[in-house]
């Protein structure tokens, strides 16, 4: 499809917003709809786009897969870290009122960072299955 | 009542679709049309006021899934196999499964009913403290992020162990072809396509 420059000038176009707009549904999340798992699947769509109209190897080299592998594992991390840091707080796991001495600043920074790493998940797991399913070329056909 | 006639409409029109896929043997069809079956769910569930899932619903039904078995479809052929179809018991087992559920919606409390258990339990009190003493307008982040962290922490666990399942079954036939091409010659079968 890179022949095609309605795509290719459509996609250079749309990359930078729709990820803009993945960030504002991801940090937005307090106060309309949205939030970490439907930002993650935006933002991998703006990837997955741009792979479409290039190619496979292109967006590989924009997020290259060890990376997005490796990011998987930090979205949980980081929830996951967040519950760790509330144990050592004092709290209760993932008890977000031990982050500040308010607990509706408490509340917000907790809620902020465990949608964080469920978009940063979502994100890098999606992006994942695509360079898998995309990629796959079947078992070894010798 | 004048939601009541577009949802009416959007349903019959999901089972429209529903029986086109069906009917189909073409895989690419199939696949389309799934993704507009979800999108008329987001657009139903906007209906409904539930706004936050019909935005997954149209980012995840619609967009992603959509992409990602058009993806799958590439590597395989582009037509169904035509079977053997047997009707009777699987037309059996949707009659039983549809009646069962059916007798079960009746029995439900009616949509937005106030004094419904749903509403009773835990709600007001979510209702109540989010906006005033965490300041956070959206009450459904309140509960998917705070009051129901430990959920949404195994939610994400989830889609980390599907993510992990399809890298194992998937990635690593290639690495292993990759490791074979590297030392060559070497004698492989299972190929089976």
């Amino acid at each position: 499809m890179k022949s095609n420059p309605v795509y290719r000038v459509c996609t250079k176009i749309l990359f930078a917003p729709i990820i803009l707009y993945g960030l504002y549904v991801q940090f937005h999340g307090d106060f309309g709809p949205g939030g970490g798992f439907q930002a993650g699947v935006i933002i991998a769509a703006a990837f997955i786009l741009y792979g479409i109209v290039n190619s496979l190897e292109e967006v590989m080299q924009v997020a290259p897969p060890k990376i997005v592998t490796f990011m998987t594992v930090v979205g949980v991390a980081l929830y996951g870290g967040v519950g760790v840091a509330n144990l050592a707080l004092g709290g209760n796991y993932l008890d977000y009122n031990t982050l500040s001495h308010d607990v509706a600043h408490g509340q917000h920074i907790g809620i902020i960072l465990v949608e964080l790493g469920v978009g940063i998940t979502v994100t890098s797991v999606m992006l994942n299955l695509f360079y898998l399913f995309a990629g796959y070329k079947g078992v070894a056909k010798k | 009542m004048s939601a009541l006639f577009v949802n009416i409409f959007l349903v019959s029109m999901m089972v429209v679709i529903a029986i086109l896929v069906l009917r189909s043997r073409r895989l690419f069809a199939v696949i389309v049309m799934s993704g507009a079956y979800s999108l008329i769910s987001a657009a139903m569930f906007v209906n409904l006021d539930a706004v936050d899932v019909a935005f997954t619903e149209a980012a995840v039904g619609a967009g992603i899934s959509t992409v990602l078995l058009l993806a799958a479809m590439a590597r395989l052929p582009a037509e169904e196999k035509p079977g053997s179809v047997n009707v009777i018991a699987p037309l059996a087992v949707c009659i039983l499964a549809g009646a069962m559920l059916i007798s079960a919606v009746l029995t439900l409390p009616d949509f937005g009913d106030p004094n419904a258990p749903a509403h009773q339990h835990v709600a007001p009190r979510y209702l109540a403290e989010s906006d005033a003493k965490l300041h956070i307008p959206n009450v459904v982040t309140t509960v998917l992020a705070s009051y129901r962290g430990f959920d949404t922490l195994g939610e994400t666990i989830v889609i980390f162990a599907a993510g992990l399942g399809v890298l194992l079954i998937l990635g690593a036939p290639q690495r292993r072809k990759n490791r074979k091409e590297d030392d060559d010659n070497e004698p492989h079968s299972g190929g089976e396509r």
